[in-house]
């Protein structure tokens, strides 16, 4: 065990943190996602290599070697002087590192550059009315007419599909196969006539996902990644890196620190709130959990670095992370408490309503991209080896 | 950078491991706990194996390793809920480090003196605990909750100056505590103008010495909790009911999965917090306090939980998983529980 950097890493700090001083006016400002200034930020970054650091030059990356301790370090910096990282939208997060294990040449130059830049936004479709959990019993069909798929269907929860570009989703080409092997992993434009997208609006009053309807969609059979019947697999790269991104400790860091400014500035009868001690020792509580999952994602850094598999401890990271991030909020709001219940638009309102609209969407986190119940199932069985859920049908 | 353990640290855990299996098997901790065995066997084997002196320099004739290694050690008599005072001296040893008591650390370590730890009063003081110093050769008061107190020759405490004292167990009144944890037999020192040597006239190293051994009792915890979920799974895995085994309920795996979720993390920070003490001083008392709060809690997580995936096996004396339920418990309770460690969390952040 050492946690101390070398000189070439101190180097790089230094380098990164001089960046960050020399264009921190050039930040943009917010997390408006595509404004002008976003995205000639974005391409800034990309440029000096603070994101899309490992894609290859050919496909509109910086083309570093893969390095989790300056990826690290970049991220310490720019959340220690609170400028925003690179964009990592879905598109970014998962559909690029899928193509780039995946996707044929022809499909990692066309989308690669566009999707890094911010240009091209995608959506995920995978989860339809009938198959949340169950994924694999996805129905919305595709079927092949000559070099086109014909797609019918409708997806749900579907993230951002309303300002989306593109639509990497899964289908069913094979319905005689077992519903595992029945699937593909396509990329289907979202002005293609036939698709029809209504905004669900969710609890937090904001419509974030929708619902997307299929009817005679028409696309090449080349907008498919990897071959016709293994998108199961294909889809299995995807959710790896969705489920490393929900439940990022970084993120819960940042959250328990602005509820401890919040909590020492804000005082109930004169008193500040971190000095009333059932609050502060829930907040103490709070800050050792999210140290155990700080230390812990040292910890996978350091297994993937050295090519081992951290098996539980990464397995777990989703579950704790996105408990985590919502006990933080549930903690403001009762910190706050009448205070509390003000939500966007009130003047009163503290962090701009923003704990209750946090508290919200972590439970959708706890809820999306695999629910807890789901990641227990998991843990138990590939963590602990324990006995598989029965299947049922197909 | 590297945050994981060495293929060393693996060997250490490794080796601790053998000897808690061969030298401290379930029976034997059964014994011990019943009082027909002395434990000086354990002990002595633990001596040999050369590991109390982990977290000593070479040049004092230690391992020269870090307390990082010294709490794996823990963390592995923990598991098997080993019956010997491996904490109190992995504290003293430090205390005897920092005040340059070379003589007396050699002979700690081959096993010639032994050690208790009476630091309780300096943490929370209850039933009117609490020592003082008389000038500068004696001491007056008692203390609670010693720890090692069982054939040991010399008590480290210290006075309400924060400065540490080494008295004669043979000066001191001493009366055996009946506590839950039969594994660690705790006590009562009084001290009645009892003979003793200030080692630390500074008052300095007292704070340090608490966070050791708060970042040893979560390793021990660590151990613990760790044991008790193999066990549950392994239980799990061969009892039937309903015609199939009970880990394939959903509700059972589910509760074992809680378990691992929360023991991996926790691990994670007794790991820094350790590596902590050593290398990053500005750190080390924030994540001890933190590394102890937080596997208190684990630890009462687990301890209830496991039982109750064994039903009603669990429950009895028979299977002795109570012996792992009751240290657990133990180590929430020393130096400190959750809410008072948190509470030093808080002032050493200036909150
Ligand atoms: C905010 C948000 C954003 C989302 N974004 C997207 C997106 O962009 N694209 C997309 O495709 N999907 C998206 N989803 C969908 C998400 O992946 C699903 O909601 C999730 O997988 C659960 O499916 P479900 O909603 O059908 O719930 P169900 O599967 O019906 O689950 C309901 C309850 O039953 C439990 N349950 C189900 N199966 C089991 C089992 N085997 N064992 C134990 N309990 C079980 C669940 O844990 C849950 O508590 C999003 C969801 C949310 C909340």
């Amino acid at each position: 065990m050492d946690l101390t950097y070398s000189d070439e890493y101190v180097d790089f700090r230094d380098e990164v943190r001089t960046f960050i001083e020399r264009h921190r006016d050039q930040a943009p400002i917010g997390e408006l996602s595509r404004s002008r200034a976003r995205l000639a930020w974005q391409r800034l970054l990309i440029e000096h290599g603070y994101t899309a650091r490992t894609i290859p030059k050919e496909y509109g990356g910086y083309g570093a070697e893969p390095d989790i301790l300056r990826s690290r370090i970049i991220a310490e910096e720019f959340s220690a002087a609170r400028v925003p990282m690179g964009l990592a939208d879905q598109g970014i997060s998962m559909l690029v590192p899928t193509l780039l294990e995946r996707g044929t040449e022809e499909q990692k130059r066309r989308w690669i550059g566009p999707t890094i830049r911010g240009e091209v936004v995608w959506c995920q479709g995978y989860s339809e009315p009938g198959s949340g959990s169950d994924l694999a019993s996805l129905k919305t069909r595709a079927e092949v007419e000559g070099d086109e798929f014909v797609i019918n269907g409708q997806k749900i929860w579907t993230s951002t599909a309303k300002e989306a570009d593109m639509m990497f989703c899964l289908v069913r080409t094979e319905p005689d196969a077992p519903k595992h092997q029945g699937i593909s992993y396509v990329l289907i434009p979202m002005d293609s006539p036939g698709i029809e997208v209504r905004p669900l609006v969710t609890m937090t009053g904001h419509a974030e996902f929708n619902e997307v309807f299929f009817t005679d969609v028409r696309i090449p059979t080349s907008q498919i990644v990897g071959e016709r019947g293994e998108g199961w697999l294909v889809a299995n790269t995807t959710l790896k890196h969705e489920r490393g991104m929900l439940g990022d400790p970084n993120a819960a860091q940042a959250h328990l620190q602005q509820l401890v400014d919040l909590m020492r500035e804000e005082r109930a009868d004169g008193d500040r709130l971190i000095d009333n001690p059932a609050l502060r020792d829930r907040l103490l509580k709070l800050q050792g959990t999210a140290l155990a999952m700080k230390f812990n994602g040292l910890r996978l850094l350091t297994s993937s670095a050295r090519g081992e598999d951290a098996k539980i401890a990464r397995l777990a990271v989703k579950l704790n992370g996105c408990e985590l991030n919502h006990q933080i909020a549930a903690l403001a709001i009762d910190a706050l408490g009448e205070l509390g219940l003000l939500y966007r638009g009130d003047e009163r309102a503290r962090d701009g309503g923003g704990w209750q609209w946090q508290y919200m969407f972590q439970l959708g986190m706890i809820i999306g991209g695999g629910t807890a119940q789901i990641q227990k199932n998991i843990i138990s069985e590939r963590g602990l080896g324990m006995p598989r859920e029965p299947k049922t049908g197909g | 950078m590297d945050f994981g353990l060495s293929p060393e640290q693996h060997m250490l855990q490794d080796s601790v491991a053998r000897y808690a299996a061969e030298s401290a098997p379930l029976e034997r901790v059964r014994r011990y706990a019943e009082g027909a065995d002395d434990g000086s066997e354990m002990w002595s084997a633990l001596v040999d194996m050369g590991v109390l002196g982990a977290a000593v320099p070479e040049r004092a004739g230690g391992l020269g390793l870090g307390l990082l290694d010294a709490a794996l050690v823990q963390e592995q008599l923990g598991a098997g809920v080993v019956p010997v005072d491996h904490l109190p001296h992995a504290v003293v040893a430090q205390a005897l480090v920092r005040t340059g008591a070379s003589d007396a650390l050699a002979k700690m370590l081959a096993g010639e003196v032994r050690y208790a730890l009476a630091l309780s009063h300096a943490v929370q003081q209850r039933e009117g605990a609490g020592v003082r110093a008389q000038g500068d050769g004696a001491l007056e008061g008692s203390s609670l909750f010693a720890q090692g107190l069982r054939g040991a020759e010399r008590i480290l405490t210290a006075d309400d100056q924060g400065r540490l004292w080494v008295v004669r167990t043979s000066d001191a009144e001493i009366r055996m505590h009946e506590s839950i944890d039969k594994t660690r037999p705790l006590g009562e020192v009084r001290f009645q103008s009892a003979p003793a040597e200030l080692i630390d006239p500074s008052g300095e190293a007292l704070g340090d010495l608490v966070h050791v051994a708060r970042v040893l009792l979560a390793a021990d915890t660590l151990g613990a909790v760790q044991h008790m979920l193999d066990a549950a799974v392994a239980y799990s895995l061969e009892r039937e009911q309903f015609g199939r085994v009970i880990g394939s309920f959903q509700a059972v795996k589910h509760l074992c999965a809680e378990m691992a979720a929360q023991i991996e993390p926790a691990r994670s920070l007794m790991w820094y917090a350790a590596y902590a003490f050593d290398h990053l001083p500005d750190e080390f008392a924030l994540c001890a306090c933190h590394a102890k709060a937080h596997l208190d809690e684990v630890g009462r997580f687990v301890a209830r939980t496991a039982t109750e995936v064994h039903g009603g096996m669990g429950f009895t004396d028979l299977l002795g998983l109570h012996y792992w339920f009751k240290r657990i418990g133990a180590n929430r309770q020393l130096l400190g529980g959750p809410e008072l460690v948190r509470e030093d969390a808080a002032l050493l952040q200036d909150w």
